[in-house]
């Protein structure tokens, strides 16, 4: 009842309140976002150094791409206006075989990064949520600037891209994935199985 | 122009910087990213021979040479890249002082006396040992900072992806490299080889420990040409700080507006 509201009752309230908006289903924050990158970067260097398989390390680069990525989204782009036509079948499909493609590609070059630190720099806001800069320390390298746009339109706070020294991930394989639907003659089932081995 | 007086400090590449100048004023008329993805490659045709012919230059020279350089120990390695990395320096000072960043000038000249004298003629690092920072520029970037245009895409044979400004910049850059044939060159001939050879070993050690990544751009991709055009001007553009503004450049992806628009 209104009337019964005490301080005490205003207070615990408030604390819930701050509480959901650490939740993921709260409106992204930018310390939200960096926290994003924090996890990726502590798990990625939780599997690197778990001393499994090279098969096994790249299956759960994929289980963490597909928990921190917005996967989704990531495909629709890369696939670009050729989409458009798409059934749903295919994208079903394609967004697959682009997930497991893009844990493989990335991920098979885990070995850099073993022994190297990632450190957030800076963070500032951007249309579709945040952009969260990291430098890499990678084993006897100079640092890499590398960037992460974090976003909660997907309905979760995940990455929608990420820029290394400047290149941008998903406009690189929107190229790419451009490329392979034409050497195929614009057959997206046939790029689809090509996309299943590449990377 | 305010940095003319700054220039007759430097005789040796005044000469060269007015033909440079002439040239990069043709550059910035044809600076037109004829594309919508921001990319002005009218020389694809020609530029994919090129292309053609440096993965195979790759594939049967430089690849299977860096991994024999690979074998060679670290330390003489990285010895090697000191000396190359050394003769740099001349170049890094006079374009930071070009592009008025005075801060860069005295620190790669500082790097350069340091390690000339105490690292033993460059072979060691001792200005990094001492936190000096280290810093690369080139007169592709000078030339950036004046404002001329960025030009048209270019593959060079040998030395891969490159703009018509950088293209420039390369030419101009020969001239403050200390041992190279050039007329102010008080070094004799045997010494002439060493620049090129040393700068051939960084390219080498470069090609084999980023193996992977070039590997995969070369010869797993679709249309390695393509790639590897996409990737050197996003990363060119992004060392130049032309990106800085993310809000106006073709690069600031935002799928969410659009996934399907080009």
């Amino acid at each position: 009842m209104p009337s019964n509201l005490t301080r005490r009752d205003v207070f615990l309230s408030s604390a819930a309140a701050a509480l959901l908006a650490a939740t993921p289903a709260a409106a992204l924050t930018e310390s939200g976002a960096r926290q994003l990158v924090d996890q990726v970067v502590a798990d990625i260097d939780r599997v690197i150094s778990s001393g499994q398989s090279d098969a096994a390390i790249l299956r759960e680069f994929e289980r963490l791409f597909v928990r921190y990525a917005d996967v989704n989204i990531m495909a629709q782009y890369a696939l670009g206006a050729d989409g458009r036509s798409a059934s749903s079948s295919q994208k079903r499909a394609f967004n697959d075989a682009f997930t497991s493609y893009i844990a493989r590609k990335y991920g098979k070059q885990f070995r850099d990064f073993i022994g190297g630190r990632v450190e957030v720099q800076s963070a500032r806001a951007i249309k579709a949520g945040y952009e969260i800069n990291t430098l890499a320390y990678l084993r006897g390298d100079g640092p890499f600037e590398v960037t992460f746009h974090v976003s909660d339109r997907s309905g979760s706070r995940k990455f929608f891209n990420i820029y290394i020294e400047g290149v941008n991930l998903l406009l690189t394989e929107r190229s790419e994935i451009g490329a392979m639907l034409d050497r195929r003659g614009g057959d997206l089932n046939a790029m689809i199985a090509d996309l299943k081995s590449a990377g | 122009m305010s940095r003319t007086p700054k220039m007759k400090a430097f005789a040796r590449p005044a000469m060269a910087l007015s033909t440079v100048l002439a040239l990069s004023a043709c550059a910035t008329t044809q600076d037109v990213a004829t594309r919508s993805d921001g990319i002005n490659d009218p020389y694809e045709t020609q530029n994919r021979k090129v292309h053609a012919f440096n993965k195979g230059l790759d594939r049967n020279l430089v690849r299977p040479v860096s991994q024999a350089y690979g074998v060679v120990p670290v330390e003489i390695r990285n010895t090697v890249n000191n000396f190359s990395e050394n003769l740099s320096m001349p170049r890094v000072a006079v374009n930071s002082l070009l592009q008025g960043d005075l801060r860069g000038t005295g620190l790669a000249t500082l790097r350069f006396a340091m390690n000339t004298t105490i690292g033993l003629g460059g072979l060691f690092d001792a200005a990094s040992e001492l936190n000096i920072p280290e810093h690369d520029t080139d007169f592709g970037e000078t030339l950036a900072v004046w404002g001329a245009g960025e030009g048209a895409y270019i593959e060079l044979p040998v030395f891969g992806p490159s703009t018509q400004r950088d293209t420039v910049g390369l030419v101009v850059d020969f001239f403050t490299n200390p041992l190279t044939n050039n007329t102010n060159n008080k070094f004799d001939d045997d010494l002439q080889s060493v620049p090129p050879a040393t700068a051939t070993a960084s390219v080498l050690n470069d090609r084999e420990k980023f193996s992977d990544t070039i590997d995969s751009v070369l010869y797993e991709s679709a249309d390695s040409y393509a790639q590897s055009r996409s990737i050197h001007l996003q990363n060119r553009r992004f060392e130049l700080g032309q990106d800085r503004a993310r809000d106006t450049d073709p690069f600031a992806t935002d799928p969410y507006e659009d996934p399907y628009a080009q």
